[in-house]
């Protein structure tokens, strides 16, 4: 229950962290805390999997990617720190939204919305890492992934690749354009000077 | 080694409420589109943290696959989205998302 309360605290401070911060750098390290918290979270549950996806993917790619991206976007002038935040004129309404949001949930949780829970959980095993036939294991989460959830599992596959797709004609397009276009305009510009003096 | 969960899951489901609106917070505070897609990935990791914290209780393995898709989905997001925002940022040399309005009517 300590390690529980320990890990609670460090993760909603770190989400907080992630939020306020003024610079998206700090943004990100906090979030790199959070998401290592989380994944600890999750051994707590017996997620063994899902503990390693959540370093691998989120802390080592998606965080990677928002530091390629930050780094990439305030190479110049630095676009971040300009302008004001919307701190002071959105905090009611954001407030009043995030807690009538809360307020919904905690309300359905205490009318009873975990009672339809088995009420006698039964043991894990925890710390028998790698054993088939132990909830949670890295085993028994293989063979259920690629066994009874197999066509999820190529459904993602098929988002990943369309994703991929969608980024290359996103950012492609956008590396390609300026000096397709600068090249369409400048002759489109030295040719309408030419039709002016027909005129 | 027959540990019990002895943290109820009502906790887990709180504690995941909690982060998820932390998250939507930031989406609405914040102008700054990367802190935004990182409050986004905020609300996915508190829905991941619900899934496995019923897989748990369940015992069951669908939660656990279920967090992996939204993992891999998030993964998705997050690059898509951080290419619209270089595309902007190239077309507008602005990443505040008040000033991008190039759709208002």
């Amino acid at each position: 229950m300590t390690l529980f309360w320990a890990l609670a605290v460090a993760l909603v401070a770190t989400a907080v962290f992630t939020v306020t911060q003024r610079s998206p750098v700090y943004s990100v390290v906090g979030l790199l805390a959070n998401f290592v918290v989380l994944a600890t979270l999750y051994l707590t549950l017996n997620a063994e999997f899902i503990f390693v996806m959540q370093i691998i993917v989120y802390a080592g790619a998606i965080l990677v990617l928002f530091v390629f991206v930050i780094s990439l976007l305030s190479a110049g002038t630095g676009p971040f720190s300009e302008g004001p935040n919307r701190m002071p004129r959105a905090l009611l309404p954001a407030a009043l939204v995030a807690l009538a949001g809360f307020g919904f949930l905690i309300y359905g949780l205490a009318r009873g919305a975990l009672g339809i829970l088995p009420p006698h959980v039964a043991t894990s095993h925890a710390g028998e890492v790698g054993q088939s036939g132990v909830f949670g294991s890295v085993a028994d989460f293989g063979v259920a992934l690629f066994s009874t959830h197999l066509l999820p599992f190529e459904i993602t596959a098929f988002i990943l690749m369309v994703a991929v797709i969608g980024v290359v004609v996103l950012a492609g397009e956008a590396a390609l354009a300026p000096t397709r276009g600068h090249h369409v305009r400048r002759r489109v510009q030295e040719r309408e000077p030419i039709v002016k003096a027909e005129r | 080694m027959n540990a019990p969960m002895d943290v109820d899951v009502s906790y887990y489901v709180v504690l995941s409420t909690v982060i998820f609106f932390i998250g939507v917070g930031g989406v609405i505070l914040r102008r700054n589109p990367l802190i935004m897609l990182m409050a986004i990935e905020l609300m996915f990791n508190a829905a991941n943290l619900a899934l496995i914290a019923f897989a748990r209780v369940w015992m069951n393995d669908a939660g656990q696959i279920f967090a992996f898709l939204v993992i891999t989905v998030a993964a998705s997001e997050a690059a898509i989205g951080l290419a619209i925002v270089v595309v902007v940022f190239r077309r507008a040399k602005n990443v505040d998302v008040d000033e991008v309005a190039g759709l208002r009517g």
